[in-house]
Formats: structure tokens, sequence, C-alpha cells
């Protein structure tokens, strides 16, 4: 072990868990409001992938200008799910199903896309995917830069939204007591069917700095659905913030496990750690004690 | 409808018998044992997750640790393939059911929904490890000894013994339905708190099922590994299974007795037939998808729930059409809106 190897996977930990933050937010933002837990996230964010990997092939749009399609793409995507499926589940049984449901859906997103696509792994391709920049002494391609600052832009832009505007207090009022909000005149429907949107709008960007920086396929995403419970349970159900910093945390987590001991241990120490903080703490880090929860 | 229950309990079980001396093509007999060693799953995963209402998604790992308990013992102990054999799958279960315990111990510490990722986490780091220890011959996987039975012969003894897991498993679930100990996991599931409030004591009774629902799929998996001869880490513990008995349980009724057996049968030989029928696996996917959807949503409840509504608003009518003369609004009816069918 050197230390150049260990800040590489410090510096890699936070750019690409900035972008696991994102994708977790999404995750966490549409239990919280909706208390639906959607399996089909992973899928989503291949799916986002490939939209910006055949613009960018076929169109020849650079993925970060497709961003411009593919984000209101998805967004149109979730709403009509939430429309169609997510809607329709009623009764104590609701978060159960919504997880079957949502695990039907990505078997049928992940079967059209093995349709559409070969089951090969792909990777997009980029001057800012080949080229370097050094930092700390360690060469870095731009994507992880690039990444990084979108997914913080795109983070700000979603907190600023939660927490500045009309329309975030009554999201943040949903999140709290859904009865309680609708009490006072929110239109909790509406809200539910945009934080739907919103939440899977976001695995666009995801998925773009994903398939920049990792070779994938759709069968890559139930590796990335594990990853992002994991981090959702480990910051607590429904927190925006405990999304964020468990995305960090695990991610840099698992590359410095990475380095220091082998790439084979990384996915586990992330369960292990999983496993270990709620045995002390069952609600995750940031998460509400959950008493008289059905 | 009560007496002719156990006639119709008889009559499938007598054609659940005959059906490979009538059937001999062993294509359709593999399907069997595959079909029936999905039912036990379903039963058994019912009997914890049905009951309890905590779903769990790592039945994989039992599955997958008994088809390694199978696998690593005769290898190592240099076992004949044949008969012998069987004898390590309700070894397979044991072993399913002591590592169920500290599995269940971490999993259970945390409420239902909670639960269901923490099983999905669980279920991942028992694939890891299985690809990656040495012990269990990483991604190469194992090879079983050669069963030297003939051909046509060679699915019967599996069939049987997989028809007798399929009994075993659905005597324990009914036993448990009916014990006390069965109303406690059916009272947390409606009400844990209160359940906890009136003194059952939830986190044992929890833990118990769990542990008990481990041995049927621990002794479905050392089948498995018997009957293909080779095991590859991925394959025992896939993903993909968690899903599907808990969709087969979902299918044919939560938490009812007969749902999980029906739906195995449907879903598996439904599976079973698109994988003959289509070469292409993407094609299956949608379907098996669409499929899920589909009854979801429009049959929330299951078949069996949803056939036996049916059956009673039926038999309601005809009653009052015949006491009355008037036929009454099954959904207005007192005596059919307030009815559980289960």
């Amino acid at each position: 072990m050197n230390s150049s190897a260990l800040i590489h996977a410090l510096l890699d930990g936070v750019l690409t868990g900035s972008v696991y933050a994102l994708m977790a937010t999404g995750l966490t933002l549409i239990f919280g409001v909706m208390n639906i837990i959607n399996v089909a996230q992973g899928i989503l964010v291949i799916l986002g992938a490939y939209l910006s990997y055949s613009l960018q092939v076929h169109f020849g749009i650079d993925p970060f200008v497709g961003l411009i399609i593919t984000i209101p793409t998805l967004f149109v995507v979730g709403v009509v799910v939430e429309r169609l499926f997510m809607a329709r589940l009623k009764g104590p049984e609701r978060t159960s199903m919504s997880i079957l449901v949502t695990y039907a859906i990505s078997l049928i997103i992940e079967g059209t896309l093995n349709t559409f696509y070969s089951i090969n792994d792909i990777q997009i391709n980029a001057w800012y995917v080949n080229r370097s920049f050094l930092i700390f002494g360690i060469y870095l391609p731009y994507i992880y830069l690039f990444g990084f600052i979108l997914a913080v832009a795109l983070l700000g832009a979603l907190y600023v939204m939660l927490y500045r505007t009309r329309f975030g207090a009554s999201v943040r009022a949903s999140l709290a007591d859904q009865v309680a909000a609708a009490l006072v005149g929110i239109n909790v429907k509406r809200v539910s069917t945009i934080c739907f949107g919103l939440g899977i709008a976001v695995t666009a960007a995801g998925g773009m700095v994903y398939g920049a920086t990792n070779a994938f396929n759709a069968s890559t995403s139930y590796d990335l659905i594990s990853r992002l419970l994991t981090i959702i349970v480990l910051g607590g159900m429904g927190s925006l913030g405990g999304a964020l910093l468990a995305a960090i945390l695990m991610v840099t987590l698992g590359d410095v496990v990475a380095v220091v001991w082998s790439p084979i241990w990384s996915s586990p120490t992330f369960f292990f750690v999983l496993v270990i903080v709620l045995s002390l703490r069952p609600q995750g880090l940031f998460g509400k004690q959950s008493a008289r929860v059905a | 409808m009560s007496k002719a229950k156990p006639t119709a309990w008889g009559l499938a079980l007598v054609a659940l018998i005959i059906f490979p001396l009538i059937v001999t093509n062993p294509t359709w007999t593999s399907i069997g044992v595959s079909t029936l060693l999905f039912m036990a799953c379903a039963t058994s995963w019912n009997m914890f997750s049905g009951y309890s209402g905590y779903i769990s998604l790592g039945s994989g790992i039992f599955y997958g640790c008994g088809a390694y308990t199978m696998a690593l013992i005769s290898e190592h102990a240099h076992m004949a393939g044949g008969e012998a054999q069987f004898w390590l799958v309700p070894l397979a279960g044991l072993v399913a059911m002591l590592v169920a315990i500290p599995v269940g111990a971490v999993a259970l510490r945390v409420r239902r929904h909670t639960f269901v990722v923490i099983t999905i986490a669980l279920f991942f780091v028992f694939q890891l490890l299985a690809i990656n220890a040495s012990f269990t011959g990483g991604a190469a996987g194992i090879s079983l000894p050669l069963i030297p039975w003939l051909f046509n012969y060679f699915n019967l003894p599996f069939y049987y013994v997989a028809l007798g897991i399929v009994i075993f498993a659905t005597v324990l679930s009914a036993l448990v339905r009916r014990s006390r100990f069965g109303l406690q996991m059916l009272a947390i599931r409606d009400d844990e708190d209160r359940a906890l409030g009136l003194g059952v004591r939830v986190s044992a009774v929890k833990l118990t099922g769990f542990v008990m629902s481990a041995f049927t799929i621990g002794m479905a998996g050392a089948m498995y590994a018997m009957f293909f001869g080779q095991i590859y880490p991925q394959f025992v513990f896939e993903p993909n299974f968690d899903i599907t008995v808990a969709l087969m349980a979902f299918l044919g009724g939560f938490g009812t007795l007969l749902g999980p057996l029906l739906g195995g049968l449907v879903l598996e030989v439904a599976q079973q037939y698109f994988t003959l029928t289509f070469s292409n696996g993407s094609l299956y996917l949608i379907l098996l998808g669409a499929m899920f959807l589909l009854v979801i949503l429009f049959m929330p409840q299951g078949i069996v729930v949803a056939v036996s509504k049916w059956w009673n608003e039926r038999a309601d009518k005809r009653d009052t059409a015949l006491t009355t003369g008037i036929a009454s609004d099954p959904a207005t009816d007192p005596a059919t809106a307030g009815m559980n069918p289960s």
C-alpha cells in the first residue's frame, strides 16, 4: 500500500460518492414521500446511461448536452409509472407490493434494453473520459471532476427547491406526515406524482456519469440497486441528508478497502458496515425512530 | 365447501403421485421436479413472511447454503452418486437453519420495510462470499459425483423426494397456522406494537418463524445441487430466486395455505414453458414482468382469495335470490361486504 493509492481512493470516493448520492437521493425522496421502495431505480440508472449513449452515437450529441433531453424524458417516465401503477397501490401491504411492482417494471425494462442493445458491456466515450488532469500527484479522468460538479449542482438545485420554495415546503410536509399535510390543504397526490418524477429524473444524470465511468449492461443494475438500497437504509430511509452522507461514506470506504485489501472485498464491506451500523442503530444514521409504523 | 376440502386435497395429491407414471417424457418430469421444489419453497417462505408480514427477499441465502452443503459434503466424503445422497438433504436443511439464526438476528432488528432491504443486502453478502471464499471452489463452482441412473428412471426418485418435501412443508405450514405460535405471527402482521403490548414475545416469535422457514428452502437447494450435478455460486445464490418465491406466494394468495402451492405450480410451469418456447431470454423477461404487473394490479390478494371471493359472492347471490326472491347487490350486502375470505 502506498499513500498515493490511498489518496486516489479517497478522491474517487468523494467524487463518485456524490454521483451515488444523487441517485440515492431520488430513491429516498420517493420512499419518504410515498412509502414506496423503488427497486427499479438501478435499471433506470442504466436506462439513463443507454439513452445518453444512444444520443451520442446516433446523433452526435455530447452526453452532458444530452441531459437536456434525457432528464425530462425520465421525468415523464416517472410520472407515467406513478400514474399507471403506483397510484393504484393501496392497503396495508402497499410498501411491500411496491417492491414487487417496481421489480416487475425493472424486469420489463431489462428485457427491453437487452433486445435493443446487446448484453455486451459498453461504456460512454468522450474526450473527458480519455483525458486526465493532475491532482495531488494523481491523474484522474476529467469525467470524475465534471460528474462531481454536475452531481453537486443538481443536488444543490434539489435542496434549494426543497428548502426554499413553496413546493418544497409541501414536499417536506408530506415527508413528515401525509395526513397532516393533506389536512392543511396540500395536494399530496400531486406532490407524490411530481416527487416520483423527480426521483426518477435524477437517474438520467446519475446514469450518464455512471456509464462514462463504468462499463455497463442491463444486468449491472443488480449491483447498483443493492448499493443504492444499502445507502438509503444506512442514511435512514427518507432522510435526504442521510443519503448524501451515507453515499460518500460508503463509496469512499469501498474504494479504500479495494486499495488497502483487495477489490474483491470492496462490495462485501459495503454490506458488512450496513449490518454493523444497523445492529447498533436500527433506524440508520439519520432515520426517525419508527414507532408505530406498520 | 368445508366437506369438499379434504377430498380436493386428496385428489390433488393422487394426481401429483401418478403424474410421472403417466407422463414419462423426461422433459416434463424434470419440469415436475423443479415445480415441486418451488412449491415447497414458496410454502415455506409463506409460513414466515406470509403469516408475519415480514417479507424476506433473502431466501436465496438458505437455498444456496443447502446446495453448498450437499455439494461440499458429497465431494469431500467421496460419496458415490446415488440414493445415499438423499440423506444429506435434511442435513442441508439443518445447516440452512443454523445460518438463518445469525441472519435473522441481524435482519429482524428492524421493522418491515427496512427488513426487506436488509435481507437483500445480506443475500449479496452471501453471494459474494460464495464467489470469493476459497472453500467454495469460487466462481468455477463444484461438480457433484455422477449419479449412474438410467435416463428414463433418473427423474423419478427426485420427483418423489421433492413431493415428500412439498407434503412436509404444507403440513408444517398448516400446523403452524393453527397453533398459538401461528396466531402470534398473524398478530404481528396485523399490529406488531399491539401484539407486543398484549404480551407476545415478538422478537422470539419472528426469529423462530424465520429459522423454521429456512429448513425446507435449504432442503430444496440441496435437491437442486444433486439434481443438476454441478453448482455455480451465481446460480445457487440467485437474486431472481428470492423474488420468484415471493411472487409465487403473492400470485397464489399471500398468507394462505393453498396460495403458495398454486402460485408455485402456475408460475414455475409457465416459466419453464416460456424458457422452452422462447430461446430469446429478453422476451421472457418482458413477459414475466408483464405477468407480475397484471397479477399484482388486478389480483392483489392472489388467485385463491380472488376466486373464493367470486365464489362466495356468486353463492350469496343465489342464496339471497332463493330465500327472498330479490337479487341483492353483493357490494352493499353486509354479509359479503364484511366478509374476510381467508
